[in-house]
Formats: C-alpha cells, sequence, structure tokens
C-alpha cells in the first residue's frame, strides 16, 4: 500500500517508491541520497505544522510538505 | 607574490556540516587571506600550507553534496574544482554521513582530479560503534582515504603526507568502476563526441565524467560557458530517454549510490549511528511549547546584544572618533584642510568602526547558532511564516537583526544558501526600524506631542509602537512583493539538513567573525568613507565670503562692546552657530535643500528639514545634529531642548508652523520608509556585487517613503488634521 511521505505517520518506517517533485528538487534529493528503495521515517513536525523532519541515510533531512506529498512511499512492517 | 612560481593548488571539498572549514583551519593555522572570486559573491578562501619537499596554496570551496549546478555560483565550485589549476583535492567526508559523503568524493574521483578523502569526526563514529575499514574504502576508491579528527588536529601529517604523494607521478591505482545501465552508456557515447569538441584534449575518461555533469546539471538552469551545441544534444537526448519511460538523473545518481552502497556495505557495519543525545536535545529544542520558549530566549538575547550590548562599545568608538577629531583641530590650523580630515576623513573612519562591534557580535552569536546546529531548528521552526512571504525560513534571523541595523543584518544573509533568495532578504529588511531611527522618532515625538496622550498611554508611545509594527508590516509585504515582481521565480525550496548538535568552536567562531568584519571595513568601508567625504564637501561648500564678512564684522562688534566677558562669549558662541547655519543655507546641500522644497512641501517638510534629510544620507542619525547646525543651534541630539523648541518655532513663509503632530507623522514615516542609509547601500553593494541591487533599493525605498508620507499628510489635512 503506496501512501506520500507527507502523510505517513511520525515513526512510521517506510521505503521510498518514487521521487516526482520538480526536475530541480528531485535531483537535489536523489543527490542526497533519496532513491527508490532508500529507508526513510518521520522523525517530527515542527510546532506550526509544516515543515517535517525525516531520518534517512543516518542524517536527519528537513522539507516541506508541499514537496514531501510529492514522495511516494511503502509504509514497512514493524516488527 | 611572485605570480611566476605560483604554488600548486589544492582544494577543500565537501558537505555543508562536515567539518571542512575545521580542517581548513587545522591546516592552515589560522592565516588565511579572504578574497573574492570575480563576478560572484562567493568569497575565496585560502592559505599557503607548507609540505616537505613544498609549499602548496590551500583553497576553501563553499560546502555542496554534489558537483552538479544550477547556477553560476555553484558553477564556480565546480570549475574550480575539476578544472584549471587544481592540482589536487581534498575531499572531506563526515564519518558518520559516509555514504551522502562519499558521492561527491566519488564524482571527484570520476572526473580525473588527484583526490584525498579526509574521513572526518573518527572519534564520535568510534563512540557510536561505527567501524570503518579505511584500507579497504582506499582500495576501492583508487585514492588514499585517511581518517582525521579535524577539531584535534588528529590524523594532520598523514593526511598531509597522502596528499604529497597525489601531488607527485599518477598513481596508476585502479579506479572505482561505477556499473551504469547500458543505455546510459549509449547516450553518454552519443554526447562524448559533442563534448570533445568543446574540450578537444579531454582524456576519454574526463569526457565521460563531462557528458554525467551535463546530463544531471544542464536543462532549466542559468549557467554560462556552455556551448549550445552541448546543450541541445543533451536536450535531444533527454527528450529521447523520456520518451522511453527513462529518468536520466535517476539512472546515473542511483548507479552511484548502487557502487557507494556496495562499498560502504564491504567496509563497515551498516547501522544509523545517531548521537542519543542529540535527539533528546531536539526533543526539547524543536517541542511546540518549550521549543518556542528557548528561541525566544536565545533571539531576545541576540537582539538585546547586538541593541543594549554593543551600545557602550559604540558609544567608546565614538567618543574616541570625537578625541581624535578634536586632537586633528588643535594641531590643524583653522580652514579648508582641518575641516577636511576633521568633519571628512576621521568622521568618515568613525562611521565604518562604529559598525564593528555589532558585527563582530552578530556574527559571533550566528556562528555559534549554524555551528551548534540551532539556526537549522530555527528555520525549521519558522519556516512556517517565512514562507507566506516568499523567504526562507533562514531569512527570520537577517531580519530580526535589522531592527539593531541593516548593515549586520546584510551581511547575514549569507546563512541562505540561494543567491535570489538572498537577494530578496537583503532588499527588503533595510525596511525594519533599526536603531539608528529611534533618536528620530524621540526627538519627533517630544517636538510634536509632548505632554499629550492617547486614552491611557502617552501619545508618544502609541507612535513609537505604530512605528515598529508598520515596519514589520512593510518588510514582510515589500519582501512578497519583491518576490513577485523583480526577482520572480520558484519559491524558495527548504531542503535543509538537520545537522547532529554539536558544541561550536571558540576559535573558528572568532576566526570567521574577525573575516567577516576585515571584508566590511575594507570593501563596504571604503565606499562609506568615500560617500561621507563627499557629503561634507557638498554641506561645506562652496563658502559665502559675504558671509564670513558679515559675521567676523559682528565678531569685532561685539569685541568692542563694553559687555562683562561671559556674556561676550554668550554672543560670540551664537554668532558662530548662525554663521555655520548661513554657511550651510548657501552651500550645495542647502542649496538642494532649498531646491526641493516645492516637492517636500506636500509632505509637511521645509526645506530646514530637506537640509537634514541630506545630512541624514551619511547615517540617520546625522539628521539631528544637521538640524542643530541649520537652526543655528549647534550641537544638538534628540533630548535637545532648544532643538526642540526651535522646530516647535519654526514657520512657513505664510506663517503655519512647520512642525505640527501630522508632519511629525510625515516624518517619521519618511524616516521609516526611506533608505537613509549610505552604509546599507555601500554594503549591499558588497554583498550583491553590483551596483544595481543598492540603486533599486534606494530608489523604490525613497518612492515608497515619498508616496506614504504624501497619502499621511494630505490625507490628514483633508480629513482637517494638522
Amino acid at each position: 500500500m503506496k501512501t506520500s511521505l507527507a502523510d505517513l505517520p511520525v515513526g512510521q518506517p517506510a521505503e521510498i517508491a518514487s521521487i516526482d517533485c520538480e526536475r530541480r528538487i528531485s535531483r537535489r534529493l536523489m543527490e542526497m541520497g533519496l532513491l527508490p528503495g532508500t529507508h526513510v521515517r518521520v522523525v517530527r513536525v515542527a510546532p506550526l505544522g509544516d515543515p517535517i523532519e525525516l531520518r534517512v541515510r543516518n542524517y536527519s533531512l528537513s522539507l516541506r510538505r508541499a514537496e514531501a506529498a510529492q514522495i511516494a512511499v511503502s509504509p514497512e512492517e514493524t516488527v | 607574490m611572485s605570480s611566476g612560481a605560483s604554488p600548486p593548488q589544492v582544494l577543500i571539498a565537501g558537505n555543508p556540516n562536515c567539518g571542512k572549514s575545521t580542517l581548513f583551519n587545522a591546516l592552515s593555522g589560522g592565516s588565511a587571506h579572504v578574497g573574492n572570486y570575480p563576478g560572484v559573491t562567493v568569497d575565496r578562501t585560502s592559505a599557503r600550507v607548507r609540505l616537505s619537499a613544498q609549499d602548496i596554496e590551500l583553497v576553501d570551496v563553499p560546502g555542496m553534496y554534489s558537483l552538479t549546478a544550477g547556477s553560476p555560483e555553484e558553477q564556480l565550485a565546480v570549475n574550480a574544482l575539476i578544472e584549471g589549476d587544481t592540482r589536487a583535492v581534498i575531499c572531506v567526508v563526515e564519518a558518520t554521513t559516509l555514504q551522502r559523503g562519499l558521492y561527491l568524493a566519488l564524482q571527484l574521483v570520476e572526473s580525473g582530479v588527484p583526490v584525498v578523502v579526509a574521513l572526518n569526526m573518527m572519534d564520535s563514529a568510534e563512540r557510536l560503534g561505527l567501524r570503518i575499514d579505511t584500507e579497504r574504502l582506499s582500495q576501492l576508491f583508487g585514492s588514499p582515504v585517511i581518517p582525521v579528527v579535524a577539531t584535534k588536529r588528529r590524523g594532520m601529517d598523514a593526511l598531509l603526507a597522502a596528499l604529497e604523494k597525489q601531488l607527485g607521478p599518477v598513481s596508476g591505482a585502479p579506479q572505482p568502476n561505477v556499473a551504469y545501465p547500458p543505455e546510459l552508456e549509449a547516450d553518454v557515447a552519443k554526447l562524448v563526441p559533442v563534448i570533445a569538441q568543446w574540450r578537444p584534449g579531454t582524456a576519454p575518461r574526463q569526457l565521460r565524467a563531462v557528458a554525467h555533469w551535463c546530463f544531471l546539471s544542464l536543462g532549466e538552469d542559468s549557467l554560462r560557458d556552455v556551448p549550445d551545441t552541448v546543450r541541445q544534444a543533451v536536450h535531444d537526448i533527454r527528450e529521447a530517454a523520456n520518451a522511453q519511460g527513462r529518468n536520466l538523473d535517476l539512472e546515473i545518481v542511483s548507479s552511484r549510490y548502487a557502487w557507494i552502497d556496495d562499498a560502504v556495505g564491504q567496509v563497515c557495519s551498516v547501522q544509523d549511528p545517531q548521537p542519543p543525545w542529540s535527539e533528546r536535545i531536539d526533543r526539547v529544542l524543536t517541542h511546540p511549547i518549550a521549543g518556542l520558549a528557548v528561541f525566544a530566549v536565545v533571539m531576545f538575547g541576540i537582539f538585546e546584544a547586538l541593541f543594549a550590548g554593543a551600545e557602550p562599545l559604540i558609544a567608546a568608538i565614538e567618543r574616541f572618533t570625537g578625541f581624535m577629531q578634536a586632537q586633528a583641530a588643535a594641531i590643524l590650523p583653522p580652514g579648508v584642510l582641518q575641516d577636511l580630515v576633521v568633519e571628512g576623513i576621521i568622521a568618515g573612519v568613525g562611521n565604518v568602526i562604529v559598525f564593528a562591534p555589532q558585527i563582530l557580535m552578530l556574527f559571533l552569536f550566528i556562528g555559534f547558532l549554524e555551528d551548534s546546529g540551532y539556526l537549522a531548528r530555527v528555520a525549521f521552526g519558522i519556516d512556517r511564516v517565512m514562507k507566506g512571504v516568499g523567504l526562507h525560513g533562514k531569512a527570520f534571523v537577517p531580519l530580526l537583526s535589522g531592527f539593531a541595523c541593516a548593515v549586520p543584518a546584510v551581511m547575514a544573509t549569507r546563512t541562505i544558501e540561494r543567491r535570489r533568495d538572498r537577494l530578496v532578504t537583503m532588499l527588503a529588511l533595510p525596511l525594519m526600524s533599526c536603531s539608528a531611527r529611534l533618536p528620530i522618532y524621540i526627538l519627533v515625538v517630544g517636538t510634536v506631542f509632548a505632554g499629550q496622550s492617547v486614552g491611557w498611554f502617552s501619545a508618544g508611545a502609541v507612535a513609537l509602537f505604530s512605528m515598529y509594527t508598520l515596519s514589520v508590516l512593510v518588510t514582510l509585504t515589500a519582501a512578497a512583493v519583491i518576490r513577485r515582481t523583480v526577482l520572480p521565480g520558484p519559491a524558495p525550496t527548504f531542503v535543509l539538513e538537520m545537522p547532529p548538535y554539536r558544541w561550536p568552536s571558540a576559535q573558528i567562531l572568532w576566526l570567521n567573525a574577525w573575516r567577516r568584519l576585515r571584508i566590511f571595513l575594507v570593501d563596504a568601508g571604503t565606499i562609506i568613507l568615500a560617500m561621507t567625504i563627499l557629503l561634507w564637501a557638498l554641506l561645506s561648500f562652496p563658502k559665502s565670503a559675504d558671509v564670513t564678512e558679515h559675521y567676523a564684522a559682528e565678531r569685532v562688534r561685539v569685541e568692542q562692546m563694553g559687555a562683562p566677558e561671559a556674556e561676550k562669549e554668550v554672543l560670540l558662541r551664537a554668532i558662530d552657530s548662525h554663521e555655520a547655519a548661513d554657511q550651510l543655507g548657501n552651500s550645495f546641500g542647502g542649496r538642494f535643500g532649498h531646491a526641493i522644497e516645492p516637492a517636500i512641501r506636500p509632505i509637511g517638510f521645509d526645506w530646514q528639514i530637506g537640509v537634514g534629510i541630506i545630512g541624514a544620507f551619511a547615517a540617520r542619525e546625522v539628521f539631528i545634529s544637521t538640524l542643530g547646525v541649520v537652526f543655528g543651534i549647534g550641537e544638538a541630539d534628540e533630548e535637545n531642548k532648544p532643538l526642540r523648541q526651535a522646530l516647535q518655532d519654526a514657520r512657513h513663509a505664510d506663517g503655519t508652523p512647520v512642525m505640527t503632530p501630522l508632519s511629525g507623522i510625515s516624518l517619521m514615516i519618511f524616516f521609516l520608509l526611506a533608505c537613509q542609509c549610505m552604509s546599507t547601500l555601500a554594503v549591499v553593494r558588497r554583498e550583491s556585487g553590483s551596483w544595481k541591487w543598492p540603486v533599486f533599493l534606494f530608489t523604490y525605498m525613497t518612492v515608497l517613503a515619498y508616496t506614504a508620507s504624501f497619502a499621511v499628510y494630505q490625507g490628514g489635512q483633508l480629513l482637517g488634521f494638522g
């Protein structure tokens, strides 16, 4: 079941399925290591609801909901 | 320096927050030279470093995640790295974010430049249980990988030894071989001949690297110097690939990461080595309530330091300037030379160094916020608000600093990554009501609202509060408008790394603040000094012989009076003041004030205020001392009773008072909105790299100020006020 990164509940591990932001941003995210198959987790949401903070490839990255909504993810089973 | 035998150039590259600058300082011993790349506002920090057999020039390149470029600024760093005189690159990779750092290192190796990988922060990685087999990694990379701890200067000797080896004959070690998909290899093969025409003589391996770079960088870019043949070829190949449902960007990047993931899998145990305390700190600092409280305290601290903390230092500099002026006046004979030295040169130097305390303080603060990792959290927390007006979350600290002084605030926009976002911020923030506007509000309020009240509050307090509120609203509106009109383009994207919290090094904070200050003193300072001298000349020349003669006769008359000495002294001082007022009225500036009177009459000002406004261009607070001279009072400050009296007594030709509550409000609004500050213009010139932006800034703010004052004064009169 696919969902978008913006709709992923905080703490839920997921795997990136595709990145469909505008090319400039997609390219940047890919070069920072966000690729199809990469594991990702939403760590927290900013106090005013936007942006969100992710944990990916051993570092923390924040991006706005508008971009996160264009990243499709498949949630992983939590053990 | 002899240019014939310039030492080989070695660059230090790496991701943002990887400790690159720390390593640079550790290797250079802090003796760096900060220059500017031609044409763009990117600082070029370099230092000469001694190896065992030779010297090298070590250059610190701005932090980057990849060699892909979309703007001339990014291209510049890339060009510096892979072509020109660069003999080798030290690529700093943070051990805890190994894969992302190796992505940049891999691109560098592919481009053919000799690379030494400095694997930084090995100590914290090991504390987190992360073991990295650097020997195996060196083999895989075909380049030396040296573990270092830049903050403790560990591994420096090994790093320099490896570098010296890389500067020697080519080693011939096997290079990493990324497995790109066959379709992509076919596309590269199509592009390579086009690139070979653009860059004849390039080695085949490098041609492939340039082809990859072109595929990733070209399209929707603003790069210079790429020939149309290459652009067209890239465009055609990409269209064909897209038609087959392929994505070239994804193919290139994911092939590289596949190689990296495989390599990293061979050299270390993959896990998430996040320092546990960093996450714990974040739970507090990004908490809706606790986080907001800390945020408020920190911002208030900065604000208080810039506003009140810098005050004694500023006062000391002003006293020192005054002392030097008095010394010069005592040594030099009265005349034009004395005036030039006292009112032009020393005052001008004073006008420059008076900014030093605030610049140093703001950059120490911002350096601390940035290096500790907190600035990213501030941007994270406030981005929602800034996004609404088209600003980046990182614009918040510069905007807030604008309340104290626009000059350091404009310099602080450097923390914002994209040039366009930086420009919008530096063009809007001079509308924040800076501390130099306050004395003018106080003078006007004391003149026109003395003793009045609005409900429970004094009229002055209401006026001051309104000015500050208005300034915030106008600043945010201006940012939104500039973003939509003058600097259109995509809203700032917010893809920001949240680095783990670290304790910043005091030495590096100090070095960076000092370098910023030095750039200001040299680059903006010369402009400010020149403009101070120009303004002095405008307000001093031509000297009227008639006025001099008239007052000389007056002095003689007083000297010959039979009055007591004390009384004579008072009269003589009054003559001095009146002479200064008449000479000022006769000067170019004074004539200009008369000339613009028809234009400023509709906003409630007369020629004397006009002269004050001209003088205020040197610095807003000069408005008051200029008015003091115009009204023949001599030395004056905002609490000055005679000046207030003179303003209250001033009459237009038709006998109506100049200063009414309405014209007072008009004057305050004019000063709030007008760019009456050459230092701001000078620093915008420095930071934007062109005169175009300060000219635009001055024009739009002056038009805005005039229109607003006009609307308030004329509207107020229509409604029966004033």
